[in-house]
């Protein structure tokens, strides 16, 4: 497990974007980040997931935008101007993802970083790379752009969806 | 050190790619009994640079495919050897195997060696076979009046007639002498006229020297050899005869008639008849010669003329009527103007963009006409005394906008021409395998369109062409006993029409068969009556694997096709249409709209929320009276307008808008035409009518059941672009819930 966690550790940064949902932090790779924005209303789209608020203009690119409090249902979504988009790049997509608040940057290594124990929520762990700890806070460390392609969040194509 | 050569592959596959597009392009435009010079020349070009550049870039194979085609055209344009219709089918086969060559290099699959191997054999075989009919002794007439001096000598004349021995087998008619310094004699030679010509060339002017291949010689001779007086008579009266209608055919401009005429003309050779002023000039240097009658000659002719052309028939009928009845796809009557077109795009320069730049280009123009909007949007509050020139500027920037749009639009826009120029191939191999004779027209090649629909609708239309061909035109015997010519006619036209452009294929076939058509549909089980309108009945034959054809060929009969084309063309936003009277043709009309980036369309509200519906689907708006609402079985809900009951679809419940009006007295009807019928949408309210920038959905998101695409409004938010055909679909399936009647 060790050796696999190793492995999926980004040769990169080590350097992670913790965000609250609800009363748990999170954390993406940095590099995966493209930008924060601001709560802007989306354009709601037909027969999509709940999770799915819509799509949004950013500078002349159709965005869709999820909402992860509803995915992960976590607290009440509410949305307002101090609400937070965060801007991912995921492969050659882009996904605005709805979160309660960005808190810092912190850097992850092995050291601090440990396995997530195999048990079921709606949170699939093969989706958590580890749990990290910083100043006795659980970071939940999560492969973003895994959980962004999977068949769950239904953002992307799949044959088995045509 | 090397360089890296494969850098520069690309811009050589893609020259190469328009030399062989252009090679074809000319061959099949080639009149193969008179090849214009400048043609053929053009054609060699066109194969040497693919010499050249394939020799560079190392694609040898390509290489060797080109030096055999080119040995053979560079002697089929030097005049050594003739053109024939088999020469120009293995240059177009040759074209396919450097095509298939070339696909080869660029990633493609590996080009079959037999068939390389057999085409080279083919070319280098009517290469010889040339060789051998070139090199076929032929009889000249040669005349030539030396100068007195050399005459004269004895020797020199010697000298002369051993170096034309040795050139050919002479007869000599008369040789020269002091007081005869003409010279002529019969040469039988392999060599040409050239090599006499230049045998000659050292004892006499050239203007003196003539050398006739063939048969008229004797009328010449005979003419030379008479009196003045014997150019009254009859007899050299029809020598001239035969030399008179050049005047009449070269003059109306037909070269083509003209040499045809005189290829057939035993013994006239072609060359000689390229103007009615070469004809005059080279009879006055033939008359000059005879004694006496050098001043006379020129009127001589002239009265000739004028008394032989009577008895003359018109020539280019002669031709005509004796013209090789195979197909031919592109007229010796049009080639002027076809010409004209031609050199006109050859020279307008032009500079290579990569397809990308083009739409980044287009892209941000996108993103300028949507800021531009908004600007206007936000600037419409203000107070238009106060802030009076900020407004003026807001319109020159819409203004501006648009002309930039336009123009960056219009980079992406490419003539009809490029999908209408492949077609006189298929024509023309098509119809040699069907055994008939069809003649191809295009109309409005000049007429432009985005570069995405002209990839996207080539299919279609060579999918419709093959069809004419088909099921259309019939066979000549076939023709002939309906009395038509035997030869049909396949029109190809496009034009603008409104912000849309009509794509024709004409034919003047046999048209659709109603009944064979109703049999078919019964038979495969479609709902059918005999009271259906001929419109109805043809657009049967889209059903998938509808055909009627009585046995399936290499060609169609598969029933694939037509739903197809339909298909495609409804995925381009078009629409297909289909005319059709029985025993004078069937026409096909496609309309479709300028360009894939941009749409006309209508915005509709409903919930709080904007979409856009293509506005060409549109046929009205209105407010229903509550008692033109009716229900079926108490659920389906039909609208009753003007007599004619429709479909009523609640746009808010196919898009799962819980926020919208369901009273349906207090929206709007908009009755749209899907899929060939019509269907009423109910939405809360018209918003206005803009030509929005198409974004895709999926570049980023998934493709959305009833959504086309997304665009960005003037206020800066996305709107949804509905694919009605998809919405109308998902509409009449949920049609289901109840819907409150508050007025009734």
């Amino acid at each position: 497990m060790q050796a696999a966690l190793e492995r999926s550790l980004p040769a990169g940064s080590g350097e992670y974007l913790t965000f609250t949902l609800g009363q748990e932090e999170y954390g993406v790779d940095i590099l995966k980040v493209q930008e924060i924005r601001g709560w802007e209303r989306p354009t709601r789209i037909a027969q999509a997931p709940p999770f799915l608020l819509g799509v949004i203009n950013l500078r002349g690119v159709i965005v869709p935008i999820v909402d992860m409090r509803i995915k992960f249902n976590l607290g009440e979504p509410s949305y307002d101007q101090f609400t937070v988009v965060i801007i991912l790049n995921i492969g050659r997509r882009v996904v605005g993802m709805v979160v309660d608040g960005v808190s810092d940057v912190i850097q992850l290594n092995s050291d601090n970083l440990r396995p997530a124990p195999e048990f079921s929520t709606t949170l699939d762990t093969r989706h958590i790379l580890g749990l990290g700890t910083v100043d006795e806070r659980m970071i939940i460390v999560v492969d973003i752009e895994q959980l962004m392609s999977s068949r769950e969040m239904a953002l992307v194509d799949t044959p088995e969806q045509a | 050190m090397s360089i890296d050569m494969s850098q520069f592959y690309q811009v050589f596959f893609e020259e190469a790619a328009e030399h062989l597009a252009n090679m074809e392009g000319l061959l099949l435009a080639l009149d193969v009994e008179a090849p214009a010079l400048e043609d053929l020349n053009a054609i060699f070009r066109a194969a040497h640079s693919i010499k050249g550049g394939s020799g560079t870039f190392g694609f040898t194979d390509m290489t060797e495919v080109t030096h055999i085609l080119e040995t053979l055209l560079d002697r089929v344009r030097k005049g050594e050897l003739a053109l024939v219709p088999e020469m120009v089918d293995a240059f177009l086969a040759a074209g396919d195997v450097l095509k298939a060559q070339l696909a080869h290099h660029q990633g493609g699959e590996a080009v079959d060696e037999a068939q390389v191997r057999d085409i080279c054999e083919r070319l280098a075989r009517l290469s010889d076979s040339g060789t051998q009919t070139a090199s076929r002794p032929v009889r000249y007439w040669v005349e030539c009046s030396l100068a007195p001096e050399i005459a004269a000598d004895a020797a020199a004349v010697g000298h002369l007639l051993d170096a034309l021995a040795e050139l050919a087998s002479c007869e000599i008619e008369q040789r020269p002498s002091a007081d005869q310094p003409r010279l002529a004699l019969w040469a039988t030679t392999a060599h040409g006229e050239a090599a006499l010509c230049e045998a000659l060339g050292f004892y006499a002017l050239p203007e003196d020297i003539l050398v006739r291949a063939g048969g008229p010689q004797k009328a010449y001779g005979l003419f030379a050899e008479q009196d003045p007086q014997a150019a009254q008579t009859d007899e050299p009266g029809h020598g001239l005869s035969e030399q008179a209608p050049t005047v009449p055919t070269s003059a109306g401009g037909n070269e083509a008639a003209g040499y045809g005429f005189f290829d057939d003309m035993p013994g006239v050779s072609a060359a000689q008849g390229q103007t009615p002023a070469a004809t005059a000039g080279d009879a006055f240097g033939f008359f000059a010669d005879a004694p006496g009658v050098p001043p006379a000659a020129p009127t001589v002719t002239e009265a000739a003329t004028q008394r032989a052309a009577p008895q003359v028939p018109s020539p280019s009928h002669v031709r005509r009527a004796s013209d090789d009845p195979s197909v031919e796809t592109v007229r010796t009557g049009r080639r002027e103007t076809d010409k004209v077109a031609y050199s006109a795009t050859a020279e307008t320069s032009s500079i290579r963009v990569s397809v990308e730049k083009v739409d980044q280009l287009i892209n941000l123009v996108g993103e300028l006409v949507i800021t531009q909007a908004m600007l206007a949007q936000s600037a419409s509050h203000l107070d238009p005394v106060a802030a009076e020139r900020l407004l003026a500027g807001i319109d020159l920037l819409a203004r501006n906008t648009r002309d930039l749009q336009e123009s960056v639009m219009s980079i992406r826009m490419l003539p009809m021409s490029m999908v209408f120029s492949r077609f006189p191939r298929v024509v023309r191999d098509l119809a040699g395998k069907l055994g008939k004779q069809v003649e191809l027209k295009t109309i409005g090649e000049a007429t432009e369109l985005d570069k995405g629909l002209i990839e996207r609708i080539t299919d279609p239309l060579t999918h419709l062409v093959r069809n004419s061909l088909d099921h259309g035109i019939e066979t000549p015997e076939k023709r002939v006993a309906a009395g038509k010519s035997p030869k049909g006619t396949l029109t190809l036209k496009a034009a603008h029409q409104g912000g849309n452009i009509v794509i024709e294929v004409m034919d003047d076939g046999a048209g659709l068969d109603r009944d064979k058509i109703l049999a078919k549909a019964r038979e495969r089980g479609l709902a059918v009556h005999e009271g259906m309108s001929d419109q109805e009945v043809w657009q049967l034959i889209y059903a998938p694997g509808f055909s009627t054809a009585e046995q399936v060929t290499d060609v169609s009969g598969r029933g694939v096709g037509m739903d197809v084309v339909k298909k495609n063309i409804e995925g381009l936003g078009g629409r297909v249409e289909i005319e059709s009277s029985p025993g004078f043709g069937t026409r096909t009309i496609i309309s479709l709209p300028l360009t894939l980036a941009i749409l006309d369309g209508m915005s509709v509200g409903v919930g709080g929320e904007t979409y856009i519906v293509p506005l060409t689907l549109v046929v009205e708006s209105l407010q229903p009276r509550p008692e033109d609402i009716k229900t079926i079985a108490g659920e389906g809900r039909v609208v009753a307008i003007r007599g004619e009951y429709l479909p009523l679809i609640p746009l808010a419940e196919v898009l799962g808008q819980p926020a919208a009006t369901l009273d349906l007295t207090q929206g709007i009807l908009m009755v749209i035409e899907a899929e060939g019928g019509r269907a009423a949408l109910f939405v809360d309210e018209l918003l206005g009518q803009h030509q929005v920038v198409i974004k895709s959905l999926e570049s980023n998101y998934r493709k959305v059941e009833g959504v086309s695409g997304a665009t960005i409004m003037g206020d800066g938010r996305v709107a949804l672009i509905l694919d009605i055909a998809a919405v109308t679909r998902m509409g009449l399936n949920l049609n289901r819930r109840q819907y409150g009647l508050k007025a009734a």
